[in-house]
């Protein structure tokens, strides 16, 4: 084992295998199995040829192996992750969800990374939120957030089926996120599939509405130091702009609006570039179990 | 009447109940809210409903500008909160019936639930032209709750007519009844419109109605909607006054006036409307709804009419043109909800000019 815990990914389509190539480059995590439906899955033809053991067989043939892995990464849906999260707790195997089941605690990595490292099952939120709720938690660290609101915007060619088919649990499951995460009283998500061609690079808009003498130059700083923070596992996550500060006015209602804008390029591990919204859920997953794996070995 | 305005497809053959051609729906409390800037006071909504509904316009929709959940920073405020509107509406009305909107990622299926329960009757799911499948879930629920269904596609005039009619297919199937072919931009010369209605008519005609949204970016709202019609759109959209974003939409007072014309029945009495609009509407309105530099700009680059307030807001607040941040938004191909690039645009167009100023 060299030292390393084992890793089984469920779900072989985009996101499965885009994860697979980050944990092979893991110091502390060696994806062993990929597991799927479907024997004529690309996804499983590329985990067999980097040398994992590939099955269609479904999650009933993992769990019967004589061998378990230690970290299951669920990358199918909410539906199945909420039918199998229970079993996997049973065979006592951590589980990291990158559905919006939203079975166990949320995480961001650099928010509340380390807080959960001993939870059963945690919870990678959504794309949308692991873009934008770190920068509310940057304002949240430097001044109170009565209402924070975020707009996610991404290439239609990146959204799955799973995405168009929920994207009600999309908002909720972020809007979630921006309160319990981010800091905010109140929290508010919007998501645009936007099938412009060439397919656009993810952005992200995060408005966040602090009270009118709040220390600007704190919060200013506090979003910089954020960006720094996710650009250690996203690098191709950036700010647009500086964060812009607008005045109390009716149309804020009464409060001081802080503006954040940021891109999320990938890092074309698998999917392309233009789905930074992909690549920041798989490299956050990918970071999240390096975090659970420290903590095991 | 010309041979050719006997409409070969008519309302009263989907509600047999109704002798209609034409089933109008004014839609100036919820497209007016971006004119308005989302400031509707209960007072107002409860006068122009009546005013409407005595001239027998059949319905009437009400909504924040960007559908149920739409009041935020992002597209605006609402004033008053949409819900209290739409049941104010629905307490008000004789005879029409309250439609509602909503889109995907904005709002959510509690928010139609929640507008069923105020009145509402009528549920209008949005999504941009290409991405029918995220309304499936709502549609589903919709007729689930009994409420008459109609699905807009959206900024209409970036796909052609076969992609359209794909996509009202994925809308029909998830159980929706009427598609509208939705020129947000009001950017389709008539016989863009008339191809695209007309593909959409042969997709599903025979299982649901099509109708057409028209604005006056290019001056066409009209000339648009009657063409729509004798493609077989029987739902129509219009605004009294154009009051509605962008340019504004098809002036309902004045399609009412050209149905009459053609003899294309409406159930709605001209001379009332056009009091409606002198008398009640007008005293609404901020301003007209003005075919100027920045909404021709609109019809031409083909944006999204609803960027207008936010783009001269981007404008006034940094100090760049806000003709040339909607240029830009085309260029970019941004669609309905982007409302928050308008601001990088206008950042990117200052860091530009503040270049220039430094070089010179």
């Amino acid at each position: 084992m060299s030292g390393k815990l084992t890793a089984a990914i469920v779900g072989p389509g985009n996101i499965g295998t885009d994860l697979m190539f980050k944990l092979l480059r893991s110091q502390v995590i060696q994806p062993r199995w990929m597991i799927g439906v479907d024997p004529t899955s690309e996804g499983l033809r590329l985990a067999a040829e980097q040398g994992l053991e590939a099955s269609h067989e479904g999650v009933d043939w993992l769990l019967k192996q004589d061998e378990l892995p230690d970290l299951i990464f669920e990358a199918t849906s909410a539906y199945v992750h909420r039918e199998y999260a229970p079993r996997y707790e049973e065979a006592g195997i951590r589980a990291i969800d990158l559905t919006p089941a939203a079975v166990g605690p949320a995480v961001i990595p650099p928010v509340n990374g380390e807080e959960h490292v001993a939870a059963m099952n945690v919870n990678m939120i959504t794309c949308g939120g692991q873009a934008t709720i770190p920068m509310v938690a940057a304002v949240s660290r430097a001044a109170a957030v009565s209402y924070a609101e975020i707009v996610a915007s991404v290439s239609s060619m990146s959204a799955g089926p799973g995405t168009r088919a929920n994207i009600d649990e999309f908002t909720r499951t972020t809007a979630a996120g921006v309160e319990t995460i981010g800091g905010a009283a109140r929290g508010k998500a919007i998501i645009i599939l936007n099938p412009a061609e060439p397919p656009m690079i993810m952005r992200d808009t995060i408005y966040c509405a602090v009270a009118p003498d709040a220390d600007r130059d704190a919060i200013i700083a506090s979003v910089f130091a954020m960006e720094k923070a996710v650009q250690e596992y996203v690098p191709g996550y950036r700010l647009l702009q500086e964060p812009q500060i607008d005045e109390p006015s009716a149309a804020t209602q009464g409060q001081t609006k802080v503006s954040v804008f940021v891109e999320v390029e990938g890092a074309g591990d698998f999917l392309p570039p233009y789905a930074g919204n992909l690549d920041i859920m798989t490299a956050a997953a990918a970071r999240v179990g390096d975090t659970i794996a420290r903590s095991l070995l | 009447m010309n041979d050719r305005d006997i409409l070969t497809r008519t309302w009263s053959q989907t509600d047999t109940s109704s002798d209609l051609d034409l089933r109008l729906t004014d839609t100036c409390l919820r497209d007016g809210s971006h004119h308005k800037r989302h400031q509707f006071t209960a007072q107002e909504v409860h006068d122009i409903v009546e005013a409407l509904d005595d001239s027998g316009v059949p319905v009437i929709e009400v909504t924040h500008g960007d559908g149920l959940g739409g009041s935020s920073f992002n597209y605006g405020f609402s004033r008053t909160p949409e819900q209290e509107l739409i049941r104010i509406a629905a307490e008000t009305a004789k005879r029409a019936k309250i439609a509602f909107l909503m889109l995907p990622g904005v709002g959510t299926k509690d928010d139609i639930r929640a507008a069923q329960d105020n009145g509402g009757q009528i549920c209008r799911i949005a999504t941009h032209c290409t991405e029918a499948d995220t309304s499936i879930q709502h549609f589903g629920l919709a007729r689930e709750l009994g409420l008459e269904t109609v699905g807009f596609l959206m900024m209409s005039h970036t796909q052609p007519p076969e992609v359209l009619a794909k996509q009202a297919r994925i809308m029909v199937d998830a159980g929706n009844q009427c598609v509208y072919v939705v020129d947000s931009a009001g950017a389709l010369v008539m016989e863009e419109t008339a191809d695209r209605v007309a593909a959409v008519v042969a997709e599903i005609g025979g299982e649901a109605t099509v109708g057409f949204h028209g604005h006056e970016n290019l001056g066409l709202g009209v000339a648009n909607t009657v063409i729509a019609a004798r493609a077989g759109a029987t739902q129509i959209d219009g605004s009294v006054r154009r009051f509605g974003a962008g340019a504004g939409n098809t002036p309902l007072e004045a399609f009412v006036g050209v149905c009459d014309k053609l003899g294309w029945r409406t159930g709605i009495d001209f001379l009332t409307i056009v009091d409606a609009s002198e008398d009640v509407i007008k005293p609404a309105m901020p301003e007209e709804c003005q075919l100027d530099r920045m909404t021709l700009m609109m019809g031409y680059a083909g944006v999204y009419s609803s960027f207008l307030k936010h783009a001269g807001n981007a404008a006034d607040r940094y100090g760049v043109s806000g003709a040339k941040i909607l240029l830009e938004a085309g260029r970019r191909k941004l669609i309905g909800g982007q409302e928050d690039q308008l601001i990088d645009i206008a950042l990117m167009l200052k860091a530009e000019q503040d270049k220039e100023a430094a070089n010179r």
